[in-house]
């Protein structure tokens, strides 16, 4: 029964481990961060044609740098249109010029879908909670195969008169 | 002739869920019931250590390896495509959503789960259990249960701290020894790994995992005939029947956690 | 106090009980003996309820056992002691321990007055200097003391021994005759031993039942049986090595085995 103390000791030791792997897992691992809280931003929405893979927790940036997240995508009913909604870190950037442009873009060669927003001019009106970035201030996702297409079509416009 | 085989076949798998009726009864008796604070507490301090504690050293010497050779592999192949820079990645999601979970499980039903197995074994060839019987204690509470419980705290824990390790194996041999960019390492298995999707999804697999070695070995144990061969054969089939389970399950949880996106 | 009526049992298509009736009566050591492999054991287990008969009735105390529900079961079982052939001592717990275990289970009495009970019982059995060892430091005789202590701690008025003479040396042998006659009497227990070691059990027992082929093959009084037994009981009682139970398994012609003609 002596032994007990230093099983509870040992088993002790064994939760606290856990958990700190626990924290280490969250924060080092995954940088779980509290940026997925709805409460901490205010929604923008945006419209686009085609989205390509954009999902949703895909990276909102300006310039390159992170100032968002996307956290629901949507059909437009009337329009066919995709609506992004995403949610913008206030304390990155509060105030967005209200003609600011949506385009989504690729990480990379092969990498996933994201949204950049190029800034616009105006300044005195901004994007508040709830405003939308209409279609024809975005800019949809390229899809390689529309790309490919249009590149051949070109290419035999460019030679119609071929010689033989 | 052909009858004869399917008589077999029939009366085979007629055994096989016998079995598991059986099974799933002794883990209704052994979990199912007004918990015993006064001293149930300390009846699952004493199995978390001699399922968990007693585990570590073998969790946690197999998870450095393991990140350690994730590193080298990884690092070997990337650095053709110079995406060596992905290593953190790559090394955290294959032990986050896979290794992790799957391996960890596998090392358990080894060390642990035939460690049930056989102690439960023993005690049911010397009539330990019956003579608690007889003396009108369930033996299914009182030393069934707090071993069940033991082992499904103990897996997801032990996990989480294989992962742990393994993360940090694998970041001595990339970063320190191999020479990728730390920073790099790190944000780019931050940007690639998210908390809900893979390290939680990762440690709910750890958690069936849990359950199901736990039962089988605890089963094992309760049912292999009392001769102390007996004993060495349901300790084996603990080993193998939890390693195909887990191989199996893991496959069905994949297919559904990770399947769609 | 004990009686069993019609009972059949059969385990795996062999038909291990084929209509035994046994009455086992207050205050008196019964014996039920035979050879091994009748299922002697099987006996105890269906009386104390850990199996089901597949017809039949087993009455202790009034209570058909096979029909008591799980609780009711456990609650029937603090009233009985069972020693199992190998001791069953808890191998983790001391000897002092194994004996307030069934103290602590089913009592809530201060840690003081369950000192003094397990010591008492160890007394009882002669071993109370021993109530700090380790199950596997006791040789096999003490250690089926230590289990006899712990059947006797909650005091049950019925007991039951499977095999205790089995494998003994000839001074434990004789410690455990004396032990079970004298706690039988002075306890005012009911007691029923299972055995087939002939001359120890006849020396205690008040009332003997031979279980052979599934059936009871002889039943009375050590005397009566040793008088007016069958040959198969005279045979059994006396240790005969040919007798009905035939020496020679059954074989063909000697001769022919070993120069392949009848001579």
């Amino acid at each position: 029964m002596m032994k007990m103390r230093t099983v509870e000791i040992t088993v002790g030791a064994f939760m606290i481990a856990s958990i700190l792997s626990l924290l280490m897992l969250a924060l080092q691992v995954s940088g779980l961060n509290t940026f997925y809280k709805e409460d901490r931003g205010y929604k923008v929405k945006a419209e686009f044609t085609n989205i390509g893979s954009l999902k949703v927790r895909a990276k909102v940036s300006l310039g390159g740098v992170l100032i968002g997240r996307v956290v629901r995508i949507d059909l437009e009913p009337k329009t066919f249109n995709a609506k992004v909604w995403m949610i913008i870190d206030p304390l990155r950037v509060d105030k967005l010029p209200i003609d600011s442009r949506a385009s989504i873009l690729t990480a990379g060669l092969l990498g996933d879908n994201y949204i950049s927003i190029t800034p616009g001019f105006n300044d005195t009106e901004f994007l508040k909670e709830g405003d939308t970035i209409p279609i024809d201030s975005t800019d949809s996702a390229v899809i390689l195969e529309q790309l490919v297409s249009k590149f051949l079509a070109g290419q035999t416009n460019g030679n119609a008169k071929p010689a033989h | 002739m052909l009858i004869k085989r399917v008589q077999l076949l029939g009366r085979s798998g007629l055994g096989f869920l016998d079995n598991i009726g059986q099974a799933a009864i002794i883990l209704y008796h052994a979990i199912v019931g007004k918990p015993d604070w006064a001293h149930g507490i300390s009846r699952l301090t004493q199995q978390l250590y001699s399922v968990g504690v007693l585990s570590l050293i073998i969790i946690v010497l197999s998870s450095l390896f393991i990140g350690m050779v994730l590193a080298l592999q990884g690092y070997t192949i990337l650095v053709k495509f110079g995406a060596e820079h992905a290593l953190g990645q790559l090394i955290a999601l294959s032990l986050v959503r896979e290794l992790g979970p799957v391996v960890g499980a596998l090392l358990f039903a080894g060390r642990a789960g035939s460690a049930l197995t056989a102690e439960i074994g023993l005690m049911k060839t010397t009539e330990q259990l019956s003579s608690m019987e007889m003396m009108g204690i369930d033996p299914l509470r009182r030393i069934i249960g707090p071993r069940f419980w033991a082992g499904q705290i103990s897996l997801p824990l032990l996990t989480l701290i294989f992962n742990c390790v393994a993360v940090l194996g694998g970041y001595m041999v990339g970063v320190e020894w191999l020479g990728v960019d730390g920073g790099a390492f790190w944000a780019n298995m931050q940007s690639a790994v998210d908390f809900h999707a893979d390290v939680v999804n990762g440690i709910i697999k750890s958690v069936v995992f849990g359950s199901v070695v736990t039962w089988i070995a605890v089963y094992q144990g309760l049912d292999c005939p009392p001769t102390s061969e007996g004993i060495g054969r349901a300790t084996t089939r603990t080993v193998v029947y939890s390693s195909l389970a887990i191989l199996g399950l893991d496959f069905f949880l994949t297919a559904v956690m990770f399947g769609d996106t | 106090m004990v009686e069993v009526r019609d009972l059949h049992f059969s385990w795996n298509t062999h038909i291990i009980f084929d209509g035994i009736d046994i009455a086992v009566q207050r205050g008196k050591i019964t014996a039920i003996m035979g050879p091994s492999g009748t299922g002697k054991t099987t006996l105890l287990r269906l009386i104390g309820g850990q199996l089901r008969p597949d017809s039949g009735t087993i009455l202790v105390e009034g209570e058909d056992v096979p029909k008591l529900s799980r609780q009711e079961l456990y609650k029937l079982r603090r009233q009985i002691g069972m020693l199992f052939q190998s001791g069953a001592l808890f191998s983790d717990l001391s000897v002092f321990e194994n004996v307030a275990f069934p103290l602590r289970e089913h009592t809530s009495l201060p840690e003081s007055m369950l000192h003094d009970l397990v010591l008492m019982k160890l007394q009882a059995v002669g071993l109370r200097g021993a109530h700090e060892l380790m199950p596997s430091e006791l040789s096999g005789g003490m250690a089926r003391r230590v289990a006899l202590a712990r059947a006797l701690a909650l005091d049950p008025s019925l007991i039951m021994f499977d095999e205790p003479f089995a494998g003994q040396d000839p001074i434990s042998m004789g410690v455990l005759v004396q032990l079970i006659r004298l706690l039988n009497d002075a306890l005012n227990m009911t007691t029923i031993i299972v055995s087939h070691d002939v001359q120890e059990t006849i020396s205690i027992a008040d009332y003997i039942y031979i279980v052979a082929d599934a059936r009871i093959v002889g039943s009375g009084t050590p005397e009566v049986l040793m008088k007016n037994g069958t040959a198969w009981v005279q045979q059994f009682m006396q240790g005969l090595p040919d007798g009905p139970v035939p020496f020679h398994y059954p074989a063909q012609d000697y001769s022919a085995d070993l120069w392949g003609t009848a001579l």
